[in-house]
């Protein structure tokens, strides 16, 4: 993203220091990942020294320091999913990707993270693909689940 | 739009909107929440779109795309009005003939109504749906007769008119006093009077004052507020409005998480809705008050749903709490006062304000009035958001409305309060639902999640499931979380693994102890509840674990085996053919067996077994029989007749 | 400056208003142990150790001195049963990142604290924040920072600000109650003499 780009954004919310996080947000939303050298930028615009940015990057679980695979893929590891058996379809997309969850692959086709519920209980366990949501998956499932991304 | 400028025009235009609306006309409501979405609403939606269109009848049937209508089990769910006639798990292919029949014809389709699962009784209306019926929806049943996005469905239902009686009819004071006769508790989890905290913030000698919404609803497996803020914003915006003119707030913030889209679209939409037609900005309604809302979002820490750590996550640091020897009502966002309440709990503002104080301490009990939306979820037949009266009994919230354990297995316990909170036995199930009730049984109430287990939970893994989220999220400040909280979570996965040793269960208490008593918020400080209470109440289980190395739930997976009973298998290869690592040895006619070395105990093979075999079994505690030798395995044809 | 009356381990003492019951308590001689805090630097309340007993209106209560302010007829126990319970436990766990830490040993005594009752652990740092703060708040250079959270938390030179300002301050160094300060300092001079030309990279 170029420096352009994060001025504007910066612009958006009043430069304001505390707005940063909001500012942190949509970078992130819209490039994937928190590149070192918008990190720089935001530092020097809304006057915040640099290590608290790095502080609010890695402290916050929406940031990423590193690009994103082409699909995230979320899995619900929220109470209810776990009494209906997630750790298990975690295990199953963790041996099928071969990452651990805060990862991505090599190809960045798949990038992995558990997250503490989707709100969906009742579909529960479930995994969430670019938005798509599998429900009511078991750990057999998976394989198939994943074919479908490119 | 022109803005409305008094009461009277707020009025007038309430009896306009009213007057356009037929009561009688068809309506088809659509839930679409976020939890339905899920399950296909939107391609429902688009399909009933077309199937009204396509039949010529945009004029007469009018659709109406809802927030969440909390019986998330059944979705997508359609209700038409005005009979309320209920069709439930719909899918695009059933609505033409929805249309054709029902909407046409009145006739109705019974093989999408509700069939109660006990005495196969089939229930048509909404309203008489056992798991509607037995809720006191006072809250949530506005959010089946609005569409969210649109402000005058709102006022069609009174809205903003407790801002208007708040701003003409009564003084700050006034308001103050309602609140607190109403003794409205916290809905997010503390259960902290409302107006005792309101009334300090008053008090408070300084011009700069405000308001927040929390809506960082971190709890795992809590979606109400989520399902408030998408299906009736408004109604959260009108209590925010009334408590800053309460305290003399003129800026207010909505703290939600990012990972609630749908909210944050919908909430932000009402604002400026709401800034349009003159109930937020300059000059409210014409009077003197003037307040503005500012939607900022989470960035995805548990954490920041601690008020303090909320407040330094809207300064724009990393959400790191504050001592609360000065509590943030007198010294809160950028050390001013501030009134930070839950989303719920603005919710009911409105409500007290028009009905007044005395109609709501009706429903509840002595000491914690009104109604509480819960997240009943688990392993329970009815999944969905439930709002009952305080007093309820766990029984009937889990039996009467929940209908009861999933699948015909056997309640074990119910957890309440999130990671704070504690499980609770079936002996507890007659105890009524109220803030103190639930915090004396050693769980709390929390935001309102409410996880049922069953037998096939085990305890201590729900202990180590929570110290594993609080691990994760802990801001890693203080000492007694970073470091306790963590070695607590190390000793339970060591006896989940069958490594547990004598004197763990008292090093566990002391690190609790330690916890509770000195860490920095209430994250670490309510940290061990999950632990104590399972502790408490199923000491057999850790005992289990940790002499005899066993799980007597069968879910532990460094302690169980699979294995396939030879007498009842009957090689159909359903298991082998499924199995992700190749761990099962045998053919067609040839009895199936487990290597224990491959097996990952994934639950594949438990899984798939054909239940009239039902021949894959879980052992624990016990050594895995020696595989019947090879010859024995053939099949012989007829050989297995039952 | 109205004066508040306390008392700290039956001692009467007058304490100025808005003071914390360690300065208080340090005011008159009366010592309790800290870990996190110093006189340069706002108070932190992340070591814990200086946990007290406080008793207000009859009831008791466990609070951290270094930020609790005194209140009219407050009366404090610097050492008691569960205030020596609770800081054993914080030297126990802390010495498991830095068992070789004189300050720590020095307390570990005092409190009877077991070095080895937790399996030790990789990173000597103990979170007290002394050296993120003083080069924030005195120097107002924020060379060294922490990044990430709870137990991943680690404090960060930034290469670039340390090449600059470290080489010729160092002052946070003595400040260290462990050998963590100077580990992640000579970690990133490493990284630095490493990489053939290291610039700045602007716009």
């Amino acid at each position: 993203m170029n420096n352009e780009r994060v001025d504007q954004i910066i612009e958006k919310h009043n430069g304001e220091a505390n707005s940063l996080i909001q500012v942190l947000l949509e970078v992130q939303n819209e490039n994937r990942w928190l590149p070192r050298q918008a990190l720089e930028r935001i530092s020097e615009k809304l006057q915040v020294p640099l290590t608290r940015i790095q502080h609010i990057a890695t402290f916050y679980k929406a940031f990423s320091l590193v690009p994103k695979g082409r699909h995230e893929i979320h899995i619900c590891m929220g109470t209810a999913c776990h009494v209906r058996g997630s750790q298990n379809v975690l295990d199953a997309v963790k041996n099928l990707t071969g990452i651990n969850p805060g990862e991505t692959d090599l190809d960045l086709k798949f990038s992995l993270e558990t997250v503490n519920c989707l709100g969906c209980c009742a579909l529960g366990p479930v995994m969430e693909i670019d938005g798509q949501i599998h429900g009511k998956l078991s750990p057999a499932d998976t394989a198939g689940a994943l074919k479908k991304y490119e | 739009m022109p803005r409305i400028n008094s009461s009277a025009e707020l009025e007038k235009l309430r009896e306009s909107i009213l007057s356009k609306i037929d009561p009688n006309k068809r309506t088809i409501t659509l839930c679409s929440g976020t939890a339905c979405h899920a399950t296909g609403s939107k391609e429902v939606a688009s399909s009933i779109e077309e199937e009204i269109s396509k039949q010529g009848l945009s004029d007469q049937v009018d659709i109406r795309k809802t927030g969440c209508h909390g019986f998330c089990e059944r979705g997508p769910i359609i209700v038409i009005q005005p009979e309320g006639i209920c069709y439930l798990q719909i899918k695009p292919e059933d609505v033409p003939e929805i249309v054709s029949q029902t909407i046409k014809q009145n006739q109705i389709l019974e093989r999408l109504v509700y069939v109660d699962s006990v005495n196969e009784e089939k229930i048509i209306h909404e309203t008489e749906i056992p798991f509607y019926k037995n809720q006191q929806r006072l809250l949530f049943g506005n959010n089946i007769k609005i569409d969210p996005k649109s402000i005058e469905a709102y006022l069609a239902l009174g809205g903003y008119s407790a801002l208007a009686k708040v701003l003409f009819q009564m003084t700050p004071e006034q308001v103050l006093e309602e609140v607190k006769k109403a003794n409205l508790r916290g809905r997010g989890g503390g259960g902290f009077p409302a107006g005792i905290k309101w009334e300090g913030s008053r008090n408070a000698p300084d011009d700069t004052k405000y308001v927040i919404v929390n809506a960082d609803e971190g709890d795992p497996g809590a979606y109400m507020d989520r399902s408030l803020l998408e299906g009736n914003p408004h109604s959260v915006l009108e209590g925010l409005a009334i408590g800053a003119y309460t305290i003399g707030a003129r800026e207010g913030y909505i703290y939600v998480r990012q990972e609630y889209p749908l909210a944050v679209e919908n909430v932000g939409l009402a604002i400026k809705q709401a800034e349009e037609y003159g109930f937020l900005g300059e000059n409210i309604l014409g009077s003197n008050f003037k307040f503005k809302v500012i939607v900022h979002q989470g960035a995805g820490a548990f954490v920041c749903g601690e008020s303090t750590a909320l407040m330094t996550a809207l300064e724009g640091r990393a959400g790191e709490p504050r001592p609360k020897y000065i509590r943030s009502n007198i010294k809160g966002l950028w050390e001013k006062p501030t009134v930070l309440n839950n989303v719920e709990t603005w919710a009911n503002i409105p409500l007290i304000i028009n009905e007044g104080a005395d109609w709501f301490t009706q429903y509840g009990t002595e000491t914690s009035n009104g109604t509480k939306i819960f997240s009943l979820v688990g392993k329970i037949n009815n999944t969905g958001l439930v709002e009952v009266p305080m007093g309820m009994t766990l029984r009937d919230i889990i039996y009467k409305v929940g209908g009861g354990i999933h699948r015909g297995r056997k309640f074990k316990a119910v957890q309440t309060g999130g990671p704070s909170g504690g499980c609770l036995p079936d002996d507890l199930l007659d105890l009524q639902v109220g803030f103190d009730e639930l915090t004396q049984a050693g769980s709390m109430m929390g935001s309102g999640g409410m996880i049922v287990m069953d037998e096939d939970t085990c305890m201590v893994d729900v202990a180590r499931y929570f110290l594993e989220f609080l691990t994760d999220e802990s801001c890693g400040k203080c000492v007694p979380c970073r470091e306790g909280v963590r070695q607590m979570l190390k000793i339970l996965t060591n006896i989940t693994q069958g490594k547990g040793k004598d004197g763990d269960i008292e090093l566990l208490e002391e690190l609790g102890e330690t916890a509770k008593e000195i860490s920095l918020c209430a994250l670490g400080q309510t940290a061990p509840n999950p632990f104590l209470s399972t502790l408490k109440y199923f000491k057999d289980e850790y005992e289990a674990h940790i002499k005899g190395k066993k799980c007597p739930a069968l879910y532990c997976k460094e302690l169980i085996a699979y294995y396939i009973d030879p007498e009842k298998c009957q090689a159909c290869m359903a298991c082998l053919k499924k199995c992700p690592s190749d761990a099962i040895i045998g053919g067609k006619k040839t009895i199936h067996v487990i290597d224990q070395d491959k097996c990952t105990k994934c639950n594949t093979c438990f899984d798939v077994c054909p239940p009239r075999f039902n021949a894959v079994k879980k052992i624990s505690g016990e050594p895995v029989p020696s595989p019947i030798p090879e010859e024995e395995r053939i099949i012989a044809k007829g050989s297995k007749e039952k | 400056m109205t004066k508040t009356l306390i008392t700290i381990d039956d001692k009467e003492v007058e304490a100025a208003e808005g003071m914390t019951v360690l300065e208080a308590a340090q005011s008159v001689g009366i010592a309790i142990p800290t870990l996190c805090h110093n006189e340069k630097l706002e108070p932190y309340g992340g070591c814990r150790i200086c946990t007290v007993e406080a008793e207000v209106n009859g009831r008791k209560k466990l609070v951290v001195s270094c930020v609790y302010p005194v209140e009219q007829n407050l009366v404090v126990r610097t050492r008691t049963e569960k205030v020596n319970r609770v800081r054993k436990m914080i030297l126990e766990l802390l010495l498991s990142h830095a068992p070789d830490s004189k300050q720590l040993q020095d307390l570990a005594k005092i409190y009877g604290a077991d070095k080895d009752r937790f399996e030790k652990e990789a990173s000597f740092c103990i979170h007290c924040g002394l050296c993120v703060r003083y080069c924030a708040e005195v120097k107002k250079k924020n060379a060294v920072g922490f990044i990430n959270r709870g137990a991943k938390r680690e404090i960060n030179f930034n290469p670039e600000l340390a090449v600059k300002e470290c080489w010729n301050c160092k002052e946070c160094f003595p400040l260290c109650p462990t050998a963590a300060l100077q580990a992640a300092y000579v970690f990133i001079e490493a990284q630095i003499s490493s990489t053939p030309s290291f610039e700045f990279e602007k716009n």
